[in-house]
Protein backbone atom coordinates (compact mmCIF):
# COMPACT_ATOMS: atom_id res chain seq x y z
CA UNK A 1 0.00 0.00 0.00
CA UNK A 2 1.67 3.17 -0.89
CA UNK A 3 1.35 6.77 0.62
CA UNK A 4 -1.67 7.77 -1.63
CA UNK A 5 -3.84 4.82 -0.63
CA UNK A 6 -2.92 5.32 2.94
CA UNK A 7 -4.08 8.85 2.48
CA UNK A 8 -7.14 7.99 0.55
CA UNK A 9 -8.24 5.25 3.44
CA UNK A 10 -7.45 7.77 6.13
CA UNK A 11 -9.72 10.59 4.59
CA UNK A 12 -12.60 8.30 3.82
CA UNK A 13 -12.25 7.08 7.58
CA UNK A 14 -12.14 10.75 9.08
CA UNK A 15 -14.87 12.32 7.30
CA UNK A 16 -16.89 8.92 8.33
CA UNK A 17 -15.64 9.44 12.12
CA UNK A 18 -16.75 13.24 11.83
CA UNK A 19 -20.06 13.30 10.58
CA UNK A 20 -20.84 10.24 12.62
CA UNK A 21 -19.40 12.66 15.86
CA UNK A 22 -21.60 15.11 14.10
CA UNK A 23 -24.82 13.46 13.96
CA UNK A 24 -24.17 12.22 17.49
CA UNK A 25 -23.75 15.21 18.64
CA UNK A 26 -26.97 16.78 17.35
CA UNK A 27 -28.78 13.68 18.23
CA UNK A 28 -27.04 14.03 22.09
CA UNK A 29 -28.48 17.84 21.72
CA UNK A 30 -31.81 17.31 21.08
CA UNK A 31 -32.53 14.32 22.93
CA UNK A 32 -31.10 15.42 26.25
CA UNK A 33 -32.34 19.44 25.69
CA UNK A 34 -30.14 19.88 29.26
CA UNK A 35 -26.69 20.12 29.79
CA UNK A 36 -24.15 18.18 32.27
CA UNK A 37 -25.25 20.85 35.13
CA UNK A 38 -28.95 20.34 34.08
CA UNK A 39 -29.96 23.50 32.37
CA UNK A 40 -32.30 23.30 29.58
CA UNK A 41 -29.56 24.72 26.43
CA UNK A 42 -32.40 27.26 25.32
CA UNK A 43 -32.37 29.07 28.94
CA UNK A 44 -29.24 30.15 28.17
CA UNK A 45 -30.59 32.62 26.03
CA UNK A 46 -31.57 34.76 29.07
CA UNK A 47 -27.76 35.16 29.21
CA UNK A 48 -28.80 38.45 26.40
CA UNK A 49 -31.85 39.24 28.16
CA UNK A 50 -31.18 39.63 31.51
CA UNK A 51 -27.86 41.32 31.46
CA UNK A 52 -27.61 43.95 33.64
CA UNK A 53 -25.19 43.53 36.43
CA UNK A 54 -28.03 43.35 39.10
CA UNK A 55 -30.05 40.56 36.89
CA UNK A 56 -30.83 37.14 37.89
CA UNK A 57 -27.86 35.12 36.74
CA UNK A 58 -28.44 32.03 34.61
CA UNK A 59 -25.72 29.85 36.40
CA UNK A 60 -23.95 32.19 39.22
CA UNK A 61 -20.08 31.08 39.47
CA UNK A 62 -20.88 30.21 43.38
CA UNK A 63 -23.32 27.24 42.42
CA UNK A 64 -19.89 24.76 42.77
CA UNK A 65 -19.47 26.34 46.51
CA UNK A 66 -22.86 26.16 47.51
CA UNK A 67 -22.85 22.46 47.04
CA UNK B 1 -18.98 57.80 48.83
CA UNK B 2 -17.77 54.67 47.65
CA UNK B 3 -21.87 53.21 48.05
CA UNK B 4 -22.63 53.60 44.60
CA UNK B 5 -23.90 50.94 42.64
CA UNK B 6 -21.68 48.52 40.60
CA UNK B 7 -22.09 50.01 36.52
CA UNK B 8 -20.36 48.53 33.48
CA UNK B 9 -17.68 50.39 32.51
CA UNK B 10 -17.71 51.66 28.87
CA UNK B 11 -14.55 53.53 28.61
CA UNK B 12 -12.59 51.11 26.40
CA UNK B 13 -15.59 50.56 24.51
CA UNK B 14 -16.19 53.83 24.07
CA UNK B 15 -12.35 54.53 22.71
CA UNK B 16 -12.68 51.63 20.23
CA UNK B 17 -16.28 53.21 18.85
CA UNK B 18 -13.98 56.44 18.04
CA UNK B 19 -11.66 54.46 16.01
CA UNK B 20 -14.50 51.83 14.49
CA UNK B 21 -16.05 55.58 12.85
CA UNK B 22 -12.65 56.98 11.82
CA UNK B 23 -11.10 54.52 10.47
CA UNK B 24 -13.83 53.13 8.69
CA UNK B 25 -14.15 56.66 6.87
CA UNK B 26 -10.51 56.29 6.27
CA UNK B 27 -10.41 53.27 4.68
CA UNK B 28 -14.21 53.53 2.96
CA UNK B 29 -12.85 57.11 1.47
CA UNK B 30 -9.55 54.92 -0.15
CA UNK B 31 -11.78 52.34 -1.22
CA UNK B 32 -14.16 54.96 -3.62
CA UNK B 33 -11.10 56.53 -4.62
CA UNK B 34 -9.47 53.75 -5.50
CA UNK B 35 -12.55 52.73 -7.53
CA UNK B 36 -13.17 55.37 -10.12
CA UNK B 37 -9.52 55.38 -10.47
CA UNK B 38 -10.55 51.93 -12.36
CA UNK B 39 -12.91 53.81 -13.85
CA UNK B 40 -11.16 56.94 -14.81
CA UNK B 41 -7.44 56.38 -14.95
CA UNK B 42 -6.58 59.89 -15.28
CA UNK B 43 -6.82 59.96 -11.18
CA UNK B 44 -4.25 58.25 -10.41
CA UNK B 45 -2.25 61.04 -11.50
CA UNK B 46 -4.56 63.73 -10.02
CA UNK B 47 -1.67 65.49 -7.82
CA UNK B 48 0.71 65.19 -10.89
CA UNK B 49 3.09 62.89 -12.18
CA UNK B 50 5.32 63.52 -9.29
CA UNK B 51 3.29 62.59 -6.49
CA UNK B 52 1.66 59.62 -8.57
CA UNK B 53 3.73 57.05 -6.44
CA UNK B 54 1.04 58.18 -3.67
CA UNK B 55 -1.63 58.31 -5.32
CA UNK B 56 -1.54 55.26 -7.77
CA UNK B 57 -4.25 52.38 -7.48
CA UNK B 58 -1.32 49.63 -6.36
CA UNK B 59 -0.29 52.23 -3.41
CA UNK B 60 -3.57 52.86 -2.10
CA UNK B 61 -5.32 49.30 -2.64
CA UNK B 62 -3.68 47.77 0.41
CA UNK B 63 -4.16 50.72 2.33
CA UNK B 64 -8.40 50.27 1.40
CA UNK B 65 -8.26 46.48 2.31
CA UNK B 66 -5.87 46.74 5.64
CA UNK B 67 -7.62 49.95 7.24
CA UNK B 68 -11.36 48.60 6.36
CA UNK B 69 -10.29 44.74 8.33
CA UNK B 70 -8.32 45.45 10.79
CA UNK B 71 -9.15 49.18 11.29
CA UNK B 72 -12.71 49.61 10.77
CA UNK B 73 -13.58 45.43 11.62
CA UNK B 74 -11.16 44.82 14.13
CA UNK B 75 -12.05 48.36 15.78
CA UNK B 76 -15.64 47.10 15.75
CA UNK B 77 -14.97 43.68 17.32
CA UNK B 78 -13.05 45.31 20.09
CA UNK B 79 -15.85 47.77 20.81
CA UNK B 80 -17.99 45.36 21.01
CA UNK B 81 -16.17 42.90 23.16
CA UNK B 82 -15.22 45.89 25.96
CA UNK B 83 -19.37 45.86 25.83
CA UNK B 84 -20.85 42.82 25.26
CA UNK B 85 -17.92 40.80 27.80
CA UNK B 86 -18.96 42.98 30.72
CA UNK B 87 -23.18 42.06 29.96
CA UNK B 88 -22.68 38.43 29.46
CA UNK B 89 -20.46 37.51 31.93
CA UNK B 90 -22.35 40.08 34.43
CA UNK B 91 -18.54 41.83 35.30
CA UNK B 92 -17.40 45.18 35.42
CA UNK B 93 -14.21 46.51 34.18
CA UNK B 94 -14.32 48.79 36.98
CA UNK B 95 -13.60 45.97 39.26
CA UNK B 96 -10.74 45.34 37.84
CA UNK B 97 -7.81 47.87 37.65
CA UNK B 98 -5.58 45.58 36.01
CA UNK B 99 -7.89 44.90 33.45
CA UNK B 100 -8.82 48.59 32.94
CA UNK B 101 -4.95 49.58 32.92
CA UNK B 102 -4.53 46.60 29.73
CA UNK B 103 -7.67 47.63 27.85
CA UNK B 104 -6.11 51.41 27.58
CA UNK B 105 -2.83 49.55 27.26
CA UNK B 106 -4.61 47.89 23.79
CA UNK B 107 -5.78 50.73 22.73
CA UNK B 108 -3.55 53.20 22.49
CA UNK B 109 -0.87 50.82 21.21
CA UNK B 110 -3.00 49.64 18.54
CA UNK B 111 -3.55 53.38 17.74
CA UNK B 112 0.34 53.05 17.63
CA UNK B 113 0.25 50.25 15.36
CA UNK B 114 -2.24 51.83 13.22
CA UNK B 115 0.03 54.68 12.33
CA UNK B 116 2.85 52.83 11.84
CA UNK B 117 0.68 50.54 9.34
CA UNK B 118 -0.45 53.40 7.50
CA UNK B 119 2.72 55.27 7.44
CA UNK B 120 4.63 52.38 6.11
CA UNK B 121 2.08 51.43 3.40
CA UNK B 122 2.12 54.85 2.20
CA UNK B 123 5.50 55.20 1.86
CA UNK B 124 5.62 51.85 -0.10
CA UNK B 125 7.12 49.76 2.52
CA UNK B 126 5.34 46.14 1.80
CA UNK B 127 5.97 42.92 2.37
CA UNK B 128 3.64 42.26 -0.60
CA UNK B 129 1.68 39.43 0.34
CA UNK B 130 -2.25 40.32 0.27
CA UNK B 131 -3.84 41.72 3.57
CA UNK B 132 -0.37 40.63 5.28
CA UNK B 133 1.45 43.36 4.05
CA UNK B 134 3.17 45.04 6.53
CA UNK B 135 6.59 44.64 7.84
CA UNK B 136 7.86 42.65 10.58
CA UNK B 137 8.68 45.52 13.06
CA UNK B 138 4.28 46.28 12.67
CA UNK B 139 3.48 42.49 12.98
CA UNK B 140 5.37 42.72 16.24
CA UNK B 141 3.24 45.44 17.12
CA UNK B 142 0.35 43.71 16.19
CA UNK B 143 0.68 40.24 18.11
CA UNK B 144 1.49 42.43 21.33
CA UNK B 145 -2.14 44.15 21.11
CA UNK B 146 -3.70 41.13 20.10
CA UNK B 147 -2.01 39.44 23.10
CA UNK B 148 -3.29 42.38 25.53
CA UNK B 149 -6.96 41.35 24.02
CA UNK B 150 -6.49 38.00 25.20
CA UNK B 151 -5.60 39.29 28.57
CA UNK B 152 -8.42 41.22 28.45
CA UNK B 153 -10.88 38.17 27.52
CA UNK B 154 -9.70 35.53 29.56
CA UNK B 155 -9.18 38.14 32.75
CA UNK B 156 -12.40 38.94 32.60
CA UNK B 157 -13.89 35.46 32.00
CA UNK B 158 -11.42 34.77 34.88
CA UNK B 159 -13.47 37.20 37.28
CA UNK B 160 -16.55 36.76 35.75
CA UNK B 161 -19.75 35.88 37.95
CA UNK B 162 -22.25 34.35 35.38
CA UNK B 163 -20.63 30.76 35.06
CA UNK B 164 -21.53 29.91 31.78
CA UNK B 165 -19.69 31.58 28.65
CA UNK B 166 -22.99 32.97 26.30
CA UNK B 167 -22.22 31.51 22.60
CA UNK B 168 -20.94 35.16 21.85
CA UNK B 169 -18.58 34.60 24.19
CA UNK B 170 -17.05 31.35 22.52
CA UNK B 171 -17.16 32.96 19.02
CA UNK B 172 -14.78 36.03 20.62
CA UNK B 173 -12.24 33.04 21.76
CA UNK B 174 -12.14 31.61 18.56
CA UNK B 175 -11.62 35.19 16.81
CA UNK B 176 -8.76 35.50 19.15
CA UNK B 177 -6.90 31.54 18.60
CA UNK B 178 -7.97 31.34 14.82
CA UNK B 179 -6.21 35.29 14.24
CA UNK B 180 -3.62 34.57 16.79
CA UNK B 181 -2.30 31.21 14.55
CA UNK B 182 -3.08 32.61 11.30
CA UNK B 183 -0.88 35.76 11.85
CA UNK B 184 1.98 34.14 13.23
CA UNK B 185 2.15 31.24 10.48
CA UNK B 186 1.76 33.46 7.79
CA UNK B 187 4.24 36.11 8.87
CA UNK B 188 7.10 33.83 9.13
CA UNK B 189 9.74 36.12 7.62
CA UNK B 190 13.21 37.17 7.22
CA UNK B 191 14.75 40.18 7.10
CA UNK B 192 16.47 41.07 3.84
CA UNK B 193 19.57 41.72 6.08
CA UNK B 194 20.31 38.83 7.00
CA UNK B 195 20.07 37.23 3.50
CA UNK B 196 23.52 36.29 1.68
CA UNK B 197 23.09 37.09 -2.31
CA UNK B 198 24.19 34.81 -4.88
CA UNK B 199 27.75 36.25 -5.14
CA UNK B 200 28.44 35.63 -1.39
CA UNK B 201 27.73 39.25 -0.32
CA UNK B 202 25.77 39.72 2.89
CA UNK B 203 24.36 42.79 4.87
CA UNK B 204 23.07 44.27 1.50
CA UNK B 205 19.51 43.92 2.04
CA UNK B 206 17.09 46.23 4.86
CA UNK B 207 16.38 46.17 8.25
CA UNK B 208 13.15 46.37 8.45
CA UNK B 209 12.29 44.79 4.79
CA UNK B 210 11.88 41.01 4.84
CA UNK B 211 10.84 38.08 2.60
CA UNK B 212 8.59 34.92 3.97
CA UNK B 213 9.79 32.07 5.11
CA UNK B 214 7.99 29.93 2.60
CA UNK B 215 9.08 29.76 -1.04
CA UNK B 216 6.84 29.06 -3.90
CA UNK B 217 3.87 26.92 -3.88
CA UNK B 218 4.45 26.53 -0.36
CA UNK B 219 4.21 30.27 0.32
CA UNK B 220 0.85 30.42 -1.87
CA UNK B 221 -0.85 27.98 0.25
CA UNK B 222 0.36 28.96 3.68
CA UNK B 223 -0.92 32.66 2.34
CA UNK B 224 -4.15 31.55 1.35
CA UNK B 225 -5.15 29.15 4.48
CA UNK B 226 -4.60 32.66 5.77
CA UNK B 227 -6.11 35.00 3.33
CA UNK B 228 -9.41 32.90 3.66
CA UNK B 229 -9.46 32.15 7.48
CA UNK B 230 -8.67 35.90 7.72
CA UNK B 231 -12.29 35.97 6.34
CA UNK B 232 -13.43 33.06 8.61
CA UNK B 233 -11.42 35.09 11.85
CA UNK B 234 -12.32 38.76 11.00
CA UNK B 235 -15.51 38.73 8.77
CA UNK B 236 -17.64 35.65 10.22
CA UNK B 237 -16.79 34.78 13.49
CA UNK B 238 -16.50 37.60 15.48
CA UNK B 239 -19.77 39.48 13.51
CA UNK B 240 -21.84 36.37 14.44
CA UNK B 241 -20.52 36.96 17.97
CA UNK B 242 -22.42 40.51 17.52
CA UNK B 243 -25.45 39.29 16.18
CA UNK B 244 -26.14 36.58 18.40
CA UNK B 245 -25.80 39.36 21.26
CA UNK B 246 -27.41 42.57 19.57
CA UNK B 247 -30.41 41.31 17.57
CA UNK B 248 -31.98 39.04 20.65
CA UNK B 249 -31.05 42.05 22.68
CA UNK B 250 -32.62 45.05 21.20
CA UNK B 251 -35.67 42.82 19.53
CA UNK B 252 -36.10 41.28 23.25
CA UNK B 253 -36.72 37.97 21.50
CA UNK B 254 -34.53 34.79 23.01
CA UNK B 255 -32.36 33.30 20.37
CA UNK B 256 -34.63 30.83 18.00
CA UNK B 257 -32.43 27.68 19.26
CA UNK B 258 -29.66 27.61 21.57
CA UNK B 259 -28.84 24.22 20.55
CA UNK B 260 -28.73 25.30 17.05
CA UNK B 261 -25.97 28.12 17.63
CA UNK B 262 -23.86 25.57 19.20
CA UNK B 263 -24.29 23.24 16.25
CA UNK B 264 -23.36 25.56 13.92
CA UNK B 265 -20.26 26.87 15.92
CA UNK B 266 -18.54 23.80 15.92
CA UNK B 267 -19.25 23.23 12.33
CA UNK B 268 -17.94 26.68 11.31
CA UNK B 269 -14.66 25.78 13.32
CA UNK B 270 -13.93 22.48 11.50
CA UNK B 271 -14.84 23.29 8.24
CA UNK B 272 -14.37 26.74 7.78
CA UNK B 273 -9.69 26.41 8.45
CA UNK B 274 -10.14 24.12 4.73
CA UNK B 275 -11.61 25.80 2.56
CA UNK B 276 -9.40 28.15 1.65
CA UNK B 277 -7.77 25.96 -0.96
CA UNK B 278 -10.44 27.19 -3.34
CA UNK B 279 -8.04 30.75 -3.58
CA UNK B 280 -5.51 28.26 -5.66
CA UNK B 281 -7.57 26.59 -8.28
CA UNK B 282 -6.01 25.51 -10.94
CA UNK B 283 -2.53 26.88 -10.01
CA UNK B 284 0.73 24.42 -8.66
CA UNK B 285 -0.86 22.82 -5.54
CA UNK B 286 -1.73 19.43 -5.61
CA UNK B 287 -5.16 18.57 -7.19
CA UNK B 288 -6.31 16.54 -4.47
CA UNK B 289 -5.67 20.07 -2.03
CA UNK B 290 -8.19 22.28 -4.72
CA UNK B 291 -10.40 19.54 -4.62
CA UNK B 292 -10.54 19.97 -0.72
CA UNK B 293 -10.82 23.33 -1.09
CA UNK B 294 -14.16 22.83 -3.24
CA UNK B 295 -16.08 20.49 -1.35
CA UNK B 296 -15.10 21.96 1.84
CA UNK B 297 -16.42 25.29 0.52
CA UNK B 298 -19.53 23.53 -0.36
CA UNK B 299 -20.04 21.67 3.04
CA UNK B 300 -19.56 25.55 4.47
CA UNK B 301 -22.99 26.47 3.38
CA UNK B 302 -24.41 24.28 6.32
CA UNK B 303 -23.11 25.77 9.52
CA UNK B 304 -23.15 29.69 7.81
CA UNK B 305 -27.03 29.04 6.99
CA UNK B 306 -27.39 27.33 10.89
CA UNK B 307 -26.33 30.47 12.09
CA UNK B 308 -27.90 33.33 9.69
CA UNK B 309 -31.68 30.73 9.88
CA UNK B 310 -31.37 31.14 13.31
CA UNK B 311 -30.93 34.98 13.58
CA UNK B 312 -33.81 35.03 10.87
CA UNK B 313 -36.01 32.61 13.12
CA UNK B 314 -35.36 34.76 16.09
CA UNK B 315 -37.71 37.30 14.73
CA UNK B 316 -40.30 35.07 14.29
CA UNK B 317 -43.86 36.45 15.21
CA UNK B 318 -42.11 40.13 15.63
CA UNK B 319 -41.67 41.09 11.58
CA UNK B 320 -43.31 44.05 12.37
CA UNK B 321 -40.02 44.92 14.68
CA UNK B 322 -38.15 44.67 10.99
CA UNK B 323 -40.86 47.48 9.50
CA UNK B 324 -40.69 49.61 12.75
CA UNK B 325 -36.67 49.99 13.27
CA UNK B 326 -34.36 50.70 11.12
CA UNK B 327 -31.77 49.44 13.55
CA UNK B 328 -33.31 45.68 13.71
CA UNK B 329 -33.43 46.39 9.68
CA UNK B 330 -29.47 46.33 9.88
CA UNK B 331 -29.10 43.12 11.54
CA UNK B 332 -31.59 41.29 9.62
CA UNK B 333 -30.66 42.87 6.26
CA UNK B 334 -26.89 41.84 7.73
CA UNK B 335 -27.98 38.48 7.86
CA UNK B 336 -29.87 37.88 4.33
CA UNK B 337 -26.80 39.31 3.15
CA UNK B 338 -24.53 37.05 5.14
CA UNK B 339 -26.69 34.36 3.57
CA UNK B 340 -26.33 35.46 -0.11
CA UNK B 341 -22.84 35.90 0.69
CA UNK B 342 -21.98 32.19 2.20
CA UNK B 343 -24.32 30.88 -0.94
CA UNK B 344 -22.38 32.62 -3.42
CA UNK B 345 -18.93 31.91 -2.29
CA UNK B 346 -19.20 28.25 -2.32
CA UNK B 347 -20.81 28.46 -5.99
CA UNK B 348 -17.91 29.98 -6.74
CA UNK B 349 -15.40 27.51 -5.68
CA UNK B 350 -17.00 24.91 -7.73
CA UNK B 351 -14.39 24.28 -10.13
CA UNK B 352 -16.24 25.13 -13.44
CA UNK B 353 -17.45 28.04 -11.94
CA UNK B 354 -13.92 28.99 -11.03
CA UNK B 355 -12.95 28.70 -14.22
CA UNK B 356 -15.16 31.79 -14.92
CA UNK B 357 -14.87 34.13 -12.19
CA UNK B 358 -11.09 33.09 -11.17
CA UNK B 359 -9.29 36.80 -11.15
CA UNK B 360 -12.89 38.09 -12.24
CA UNK B 361 -14.34 41.40 -10.34
CA UNK B 362 -17.43 38.88 -9.46
CA UNK B 363 -14.61 38.09 -6.65
CA UNK B 364 -14.58 41.19 -5.56
CA UNK B 365 -18.18 41.62 -5.94
CA UNK B 366 -18.79 38.45 -3.59
CA UNK B 367 -16.08 40.40 -0.98
CA UNK B 368 -17.93 43.17 -1.06
CA UNK B 369 -21.31 42.36 -0.15
CA UNK B 370 -20.28 40.33 2.58
CA UNK B 371 -18.43 43.37 3.73
CA UNK B 372 -21.03 46.13 3.17
CA UNK B 373 -23.74 43.77 3.49
CA UNK B 374 -23.36 41.53 6.31
CA UNK B 375 -19.94 42.97 8.20
CA UNK B 376 -20.56 46.91 7.96
CA UNK B 377 -24.03 46.43 8.50
CA UNK B 378 -23.59 44.32 11.67
CA UNK B 379 -21.02 46.65 13.40
CA UNK B 380 -22.86 49.96 12.14
CA UNK B 381 -25.88 48.20 13.87
CA UNK B 382 -23.82 46.96 17.18
CA UNK B 383 -22.46 50.62 17.67
CA UNK B 384 -26.05 51.97 17.39
CA UNK B 385 -27.38 50.03 20.12
CA UNK B 386 -24.29 50.60 21.93
CA UNK B 387 -24.40 54.30 21.48
CA UNK B 388 -27.54 54.87 23.79
CA UNK B 389 -26.12 52.60 26.65
CA UNK B 390 -22.68 54.17 26.57
CA UNK B 391 -24.36 57.46 26.00
CA UNK B 392 -26.82 57.40 28.20
CA UNK B 393 -28.75 59.07 25.47
CA UNK B 394 -31.46 58.08 23.27
CA UNK B 395 -29.97 57.83 19.00
CA UNK B 396 -30.35 61.37 18.02
CA UNK B 397 -32.21 60.29 14.57
CA UNK B 398 -34.21 57.58 13.45
CA UNK B 399 -35.48 59.36 10.48
CA UNK B 400 -31.64 59.69 9.69
CA UNK B 401 -30.84 56.30 10.34
CA UNK B 402 -33.82 54.76 7.89
CA UNK B 403 -32.64 57.15 5.29
CA UNK B 404 -28.71 55.86 5.38
CA UNK B 405 -29.91 52.33 5.20
CA UNK B 406 -31.55 52.73 2.19
CA UNK B 407 -28.66 54.94 0.96
CA UNK B 408 -26.30 51.91 2.26
CA UNK B 409 -28.84 49.08 0.69
CA UNK B 410 -29.00 51.28 -2.72
CA UNK B 411 -25.16 50.96 -2.80
CA UNK B 412 -24.14 47.58 -1.34
CA UNK B 413 -27.09 46.51 -4.73
CA UNK B 414 -25.05 48.90 -7.54
CA UNK B 415 -21.42 47.75 -6.13
CA UNK B 416 -22.69 43.65 -6.59
CA UNK B 417 -24.81 43.62 -9.24
CA UNK B 418 -22.49 45.95 -11.54
CA UNK B 419 -19.17 43.76 -10.28
CA UNK B 420 -21.89 40.25 -11.24
CA UNK B 421 -21.98 41.70 -14.70
CA UNK B 422 -18.57 42.96 -15.05
CA UNK B 423 -17.04 39.68 -13.61
CA UNK B 424 -18.83 37.38 -16.03
CA UNK B 425 -18.09 39.46 -18.76
CA UNK B 426 -14.56 39.72 -18.22
CA UNK B 427 -14.34 35.78 -17.57
CA UNK B 428 -16.12 35.30 -20.74
CA UNK B 429 -13.96 37.23 -22.88
CA UNK B 430 -11.03 36.30 -21.69
CA UNK B 431 -11.72 32.30 -22.61
CA UNK B 432 -13.15 33.12 -25.92
CA UNK B 433 -11.33 31.62 -28.79
CA UNK B 434 -11.84 30.93 -32.41
CA UNK B 435 -11.67 27.85 -33.93
CA UNK B 436 -7.64 27.54 -34.28
CA UNK B 437 -7.46 28.49 -30.46
CA UNK B 438 -6.42 32.02 -30.86
CA UNK B 439 -7.69 34.19 -28.44
CA UNK B 440 -10.53 36.56 -29.81
CA UNK B 441 -9.90 39.07 -27.32
CA UNK B 442 -6.70 41.27 -25.93
CA UNK B 443 -6.57 42.32 -22.23
CA UNK B 444 -7.82 45.92 -23.51
CA UNK B 445 -10.75 45.22 -24.83
CA UNK B 446 -11.91 43.75 -21.98
CA UNK B 447 -10.99 46.36 -19.95
CA UNK B 448 -13.11 49.03 -22.45
CA UNK B 449 -16.36 46.79 -21.87
CA UNK B 450 -15.94 47.04 -18.58
CA UNK B 451 -15.97 51.06 -18.42
CA UNK B 452 -19.58 51.93 -17.09
CA UNK B 453 -19.73 48.77 -14.61
CA UNK B 454 -16.48 50.16 -12.76
CA UNK B 455 -18.44 53.60 -12.75
CA UNK B 456 -21.37 52.01 -11.40
CA UNK B 457 -19.26 50.63 -8.93
CA UNK B 458 -17.97 53.73 -7.75
CA UNK B 459 -21.28 55.15 -7.45
CA UNK B 460 -22.18 52.21 -5.33
CA UNK B 461 -19.30 52.68 -3.14
CA UNK B 462 -19.95 56.30 -2.82
CA UNK B 463 -23.54 55.99 -1.89
CA UNK B 464 -22.17 53.46 1.13
CA UNK B 465 -19.82 56.10 2.03
CA UNK B 466 -22.15 58.38 2.15
CA UNK B 467 -24.21 56.63 4.41
CA UNK B 468 -21.64 56.05 6.86
CA UNK B 469 -20.61 59.74 6.95
CA UNK B 470 -24.60 59.93 8.04
CA UNK B 471 -24.03 57.33 10.74
CA UNK B 472 -20.55 59.29 12.23
CA UNK B 473 -23.08 62.02 12.36
CA UNK B 474 -25.88 60.31 13.35
CA UNK B 475 -23.15 58.82 16.63
CA UNK B 476 -21.84 62.30 16.97
CA UNK B 477 -24.85 63.78 17.64
CA UNK B 478 -26.34 61.29 19.95
CA UNK B 479 -23.37 62.38 22.62
CA UNK B 480 -25.16 65.58 22.81
CA UNK B 481 -29.14 64.38 22.39
CA UNK B 482 -32.28 63.89 25.12
CA UNK B 483 -30.68 62.05 28.45
CA UNK B 484 -32.38 58.69 29.12
CA UNK B 485 -33.45 56.69 31.79
CA UNK B 486 -32.05 53.19 32.86
CA UNK B 487 -35.67 51.56 32.01
CA UNK B 488 -35.46 53.01 27.97
CA UNK B 489 -32.23 50.76 27.43
CA UNK B 490 -33.99 47.50 28.17
CA UNK B 491 -34.29 46.29 24.58
CA UNK B 492 -34.96 48.35 21.66
CA UNK B 493 -32.90 51.61 21.56
CA UNK B 494 -34.23 55.04 22.34
CA UNK B 495 -34.36 56.88 19.24
CA UNK B 496 -35.42 60.40 18.50
CA UNK B 497 -37.48 61.74 15.47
Amino acid sequence: MNIAEIQAYGYFAITVFMTVALYAYIYHLYKNRKDADGHDYEEYSNLVLNDDIGDTMVKPISDKKEK
Amino acid sequence: MENRPLEYDYTVAKMFMVTTIVLGIVGMSIGVFIAFELAFPGLNTILGSGLAEYTNFSRLRPLHTDAVAFGFTVSGIFATWFYVGQRVLKVSMAESKFLMFIGKLQFWLYIIGVAAAVVSLFMGYTSSKEYAEFEWPVDIAIVVVWVLWGVSIFGLIGIRREKSLYISIWYYIATFLGVAMLYLFNNMEVPTMLATSAAGESGIGSWFHSVSMYAGTNDALVQWWYGHNAVAFVFTVPIIAMIYYFLPKESGQAIYSYKLSLLSFWGLMFVYLWAGGHHLLFSTVPDWMQTMGSIFSVVLILPSWGSAINMLLTMKGEWQQVAASPLIKFMVLASTFYMFSTLEGPIQAIKSVNAIAHFTDWIVGHVHDGTLGWVGFMIIAALYHMAPRVFKREIYSKKLMATQFWVQTLGIVLYFTSMWIAGITQGMMWRAHDEFGNLAYSFIDTVDVLHPYYALRGTGGLFYLIGFFMFAYNIYKTMSARPVEEHELQNASPMGA
